[in-house]
């Protein structure tokens, strides 16, 4: 089997048992990312020089015995993740020659742990998009059918998962843009719980639902990366000072007696019929494993979509205010002054989506708004958090389908911010209520485009999601398949 | 018409911990510029702000001493605008949930007690310093003092006319220093003053239309602002004209205030609680911590002093004008046991030294033991009053004690009576011409013979003793 196939599990066993080395799996991927990134375009930059070092010091500390929970395995990095030294754009010409002077929490423990970066993988710009169109670098494709997107806002990590040019990519999700790009690339993504990874040096879009989480190949891998970048951070405010379980211990325990949540709301209107087939053929999946599936309501569901294009806009208009072009960054050179140069910065600096959402954001923290749009709307989240609070007072876990649609086409909803908003309409809920979400394959549809299923937890129990999750893939009975590039 | 000025002040205090409020930078004045900074305080993308707890208690401090009613939980918001000293285009600060509410604080007026109100207190982050050079081609930005803890107390519309707000503004800058939380320095900008006035006939409750007062650098500046302004306005009004809300700037060679931007272009912050920090919980028991840890505030300390020190509100209100100062002067009245005197000797030659110098009480070479005993050697004989002063002068110089002054320069006073009689038999022998004009009726020559002993015991002699023992001597 070529090594950049292998899952984490598998190279880790190799590795232990000295039958590759770092050095031969880096080799084999980036001989695969020279052969199919010219139509996937995963990445905005690779790190060759560094995951050779990186790769050697690894072999070198396996040798000796002394090799981290990581060490040798190579993972790819969402542009929005500061990496010392190496250019961190996240997806902006605002930040396209930006490198930070220092490393994102999650990069520090992935270096530490021996992880080896290949490369800086392409996303919407500033996490604001659905496709990953909104890319001041162009567009990332589907490994499935190249004339689709990935989805987004991470599209760049799960193509690149699901294309083999990595074994896991991180990412970062602050509607569903972790959850739905695996589901259109067909590999695992999570969603951790609100302050169970530390955010810093996340470049912030909305500070109050961006959570940083893993892609894997397959269930296990998951739980192992999250293994390693779960937990509290003096940095953070927001983060959790909570013990982080070991989530592999989950793995093999079943869901015999559990009740599982099926939310009549998310499978109404809007829904791709394979998608709901598909979702439905999983849950029967499910109750065939000894769990009972048992319908519940989450009656606020139809305000999610609103309340989050308040509070996300509002945050992302706040949060992006540093780039102005004084300190870093692009500046526009034809500035007359202070305040032209802050405006010709701005407007060139950023696409359309992410003007939209600044505009939008201004205006409804607008002095005579703020009431009736950010105040209601936080009070809306309130009760959506409580819609879940009571939901998993009658199940443990909730399962719905991820994303409505299966990939679409790329240019398809550029024009209409409104249906490709609707693409997030199932993953935006758990931002809202900080819980967190699991995405795993559950299917193709009939033209060969992967399909997946959602499970969520409530708040800091993740390890019911791998529970959950990992006894779903191992019996599902789905066939092998790869993308065909 | 006779108007009656509406005075409420806004004051910014920085705080004098060691770190700055979200990051772990030096809080400290000054530095190569932007050599207090990291990524947190620059504002790079992906930071995050962890508050500091000190600032938090700091606050605390100074919300306790105005007696105000501190919040069981508060917020930090931030407010949204533009501009190059403010790196993440948003101060962090406290708005519709700040650390404090509803205190109060008495000022001295020629008239009485006045008691000004307190409408809140919060923390908030500083910004950073541009430095614009006329004859460049840019501006210069300096974030060292970006992320500077600040409180900004703001009162009531309480002070009446100038002399009421600059009697609130040093009565808060003197608890401030008191705490030990601020230095107080307004020309380094770690105190500053803005104003609102707005003038109404007397006897109207409703206010009239306000200008705010910004750029007012020292006591004197606020005062004179203050006089520009309400005669400014007592023209428009009696000349039928409106005044205009509005923002200006105190313009101090010109002595007037300048229009800096009206209503309509007054920014729209766009206040929102920020979502990175999390809501701040103060506890009793935190509150009541920090109150015991509460120094004695200036008014008490002064009523103590005339009452268990006999002194004079005068000289109460000297030697506490500092807190330094007053724990000098009591330590000092404590060992010599003579407060009176010990008062005195610090406002007097103390004082007198360490202003020659522009020196700090914190600073001087003399040591409230070194002064007391002293103090206590002038009681005891030991040395006479004007050995005394050329001693503390020494001590001054070198910050020697006085037993070594003394030794060194063999002044110690002569009280032996045979010693001091033999000496002035010598002098009536050797002077008798005086001493026939003397019996004679000459008064006035006494003098001459305490010269003469004095003289011939190069000063040492006990000045009481000699005129004594000369009386008995001369008859």
């Amino acid at each position: 089997m070529e090594l950049y196939r292998l899952t984490i599990h598998e190279l880790q066993e190799k590795l232990e048992a000295g039958t590759v080395s770092a050095a031969d799996v880096i080799a084999a991927l980036y001989r695969r990312i020279d052969e199919v990134e010219g139509k996937v375009h995963a990445y905005v930059t690779l790190t060759r020089e560094l995951a050779v070092k990186q790769a050697a010091a690894a072999d070198l500390a396996l040798q000796r015995g002394e090799g981290g929970a990581l060490a040798g395995v190579p993972i790819a990095l969402k542009d929005i993740l500061c990496t010392r030294g190496i250019r961190t754009t996240c997806g902006s010409r605002m930040l396209a020659d930006f490198i930070p002077p220092y490393d994102a929490a999650v990069v520090e423990r992935l270096r530490d742990a021996g992880a080896i970066f290949l490369g800086k993988t392409n996303m919407d710009e500033f996490a604001m998009g659905s496709s990953n169109e909104t890319s001041y670098f162009g567009p990332t494709a589907n490994p499935w059918d190249t004339d689709r997107t990935p989805g987004g806002s991470s599209g760049g990590s799960a193509a690149a998962v699901a294309a083999d040019e990595c074994l896991a990519a991180l990412g970062s999700d602050t509607g569903g843009s972790i959850r739905q790009p695996a589901a259109l690339c067909g590999v695992v993504g999570m969603k951790p719980t609100y302050g169970r990874v530390s955010r810093y040096g996340l470049i912030a879009f909305a500070s109050s639902l961006d959570q940083i989480g893993p892609f894997t190949k397959d269930v296990e891998d998951c739980a192992i990366i999250m293994n390693v970048i779960a937990g509290h951070d003096p940095r953070e405010s927001t983060s959790i000072p909570a013990a982080v379980p070991d989530y592999r211990q989950f793995l093999a325990r079943g869901v015999e007696g559990w009740k599982v949540g099926i939310p009549q709301e998310y499978f109404l209107a809007g829904i791709d019929r394979e998608v709901e087939a598909s979702v439905r053929r999983a849950i029967a999946v499910i109750e065939g494993l000894g769990a009972q599936c048992v319908p519940i309501t989450l009656p606020h569901t139809e305000y999610c979509l609103a309340v989050y294009y308040i509070i996300a806009p509002a945050e992302a208009s706040s949060n992006l205010a540093r780039y102005d072009g004084v300190k870093y960054g692009f500046r526009s050179r034809s500035g007359r002054d202070l305040l032209d140069m802050y405006k010709k910065t701005r407007s060139e600096g950023f696409g359309a989506e992410v003007k939209r959402r600044i505009m939008l954001g201004t205006y409804v923290l607008s002095s005579g708004y703020y009431d009736a749009y950010y105040k209601k709307a936080s009070q809306v989240r309130g009760l959506i958090k409580r819609d879940f609070d009571e939901a998993f007072r009658q199940c443990d876990v909730i399962m719905t389908p991820t994303a409505p649609t299966p990939a679409f086409r790329l240019g398809e909803k550029t024009d209409d911010p409104m249906q490709m908003y609707l693409s997030d309409i199932f993953t935006i809920s758990a931002n809202l209520a900080g819980i967190p979400g699991l995405s795993v394959p559950c299917g193709f549809t009939s033209g060969g485009l992967p399909i997946g299923v959602q499970f969520l937890a409530g708040r800091f129990e993740e390890e019911k999601l791998f529970q959950v999750a990992a006894a779903y893939e191992k019996n599902a009975g789905l066939e092998k398949r790869r993308p065909p590039l | 018409m006779d108007y009656e000025p509406v005075i409420g002040l806004e004051i910014h205090a920085q705080l004098l911990t060691q770190t700055k409020i979200f990051c772990s930078c030096s809080a400290k004045f000054g530095g190569a510029p932007n050599h207090h900074t990291c990524p947190v305080c620059l504002g790079l993308p992906g930071v995050l702000p962890v508050l500091n707890r000190k600032v938090v208690e700091y606050a605390m401090k100074m919300a306790l001493a105005t007696n105000c009613r501190i919040n069981g939980e508060c917020r930090f918001a931030r407010k949204n605008y533009f501009y190059p000293d403010l790196p993440k285009g948003y101060q962090i600060s406290q708005y519709s949930q700040p650390l404090a509410e509803r205190g109060w604080v008495d000022i001295e007026l020629a008239a009485g007690r006045k008691r000004i109100g307190i409408t809140r207190i919060h923390m908030e982050e500083d910004a950073g310093k541009l430095m614009h050079d006329e004859n460049g081609p840019a501006s210069l930005v300096d974030l060292n003092r970006t992320g500077v803890p600040l409180i900004e107390i703001v009162s009531e519309p309480d002070l009446r006319d100038p002399e009421e707000a600059v009697a609130y503004l040093k009565r808060l800058h003197e608890t401030l220093v008191y705490l030990e939380v601020c230095d107080g320095n307004m020309e380094e900008g770690s105190f500053r003053c803005d104003a609102n006035v707005s003038l109404r006939p007397r006897g109207q409750s409703a206010f009239g239309t306000r200008a705010e007062l910004k750029n007012m650098n020292s006591f004197r500046n606020v005062q004179r602002a203050l006089e520009y302004e309400i005669k400014r306005q007592g023209y428009l009004l009696e000349g039928g004209n409106q005044v205009l809300q509005e923002t200006r700037l105190w313009d101090d060679a010109q002595g007037v205030t300048q229009s800096m931007r009206g209503k309509e272009e007054a920014h729209d912050y766009r206040y929102f609680p920020d979502p990175d920090l999390v809501p701040l919980v103060v506890s009793d028991d935190w509150i009541g911590e920090v109150g015991k840890s509460l120094p004695e505030l200036p008014l008490a300390k002064r009523e103590r002093f005339t009452t268990t020190y006999q002194l004079s509100a005068y000289d109460a209100g000297v030697l506490t004008s500092s807190r330094a100062l007053a724990d000098f002067y009591e330590e000092t009245a404590r060992l010599s046991g003579q407060p009176k005197i010990a008062a005195n000797w610090v406002m007097g030659d103390l004082l007198r030294f360490l202003n020659e110098d522009k020196r700090n009480i914190k600073d001087s070479p003399i040591t409230p033991a070194a002064l007391a005993e002293t103090i206590r050697l002038i009681e005891s004989g030991t040395i006479s009053g004007k050995m005394a002063k050329e001693i503390a002068e020494e001590m001054y110089r070198s910050g020697r004690p006085p037993q070594e002054i003394i030794a060194e320069r063999g002044m110690v006073q002569i009280n032996d009576e045979t010693m001091l009689a033999g000496v002035i038999a010598e002098v009536m022998a050797k002077n008798p011409d005086q001493l026939a004009q003397y019996r004679g009726g000459r008064d006035k020559l006494f003098g001459f013979f305490v010269g003469q002993v004095m003289k011939a015991t190069q000063g040492k002699a006990n000045p009481q003793a000699v005129n004594d023992l000369l009386k008995k001597a001369l008859s």
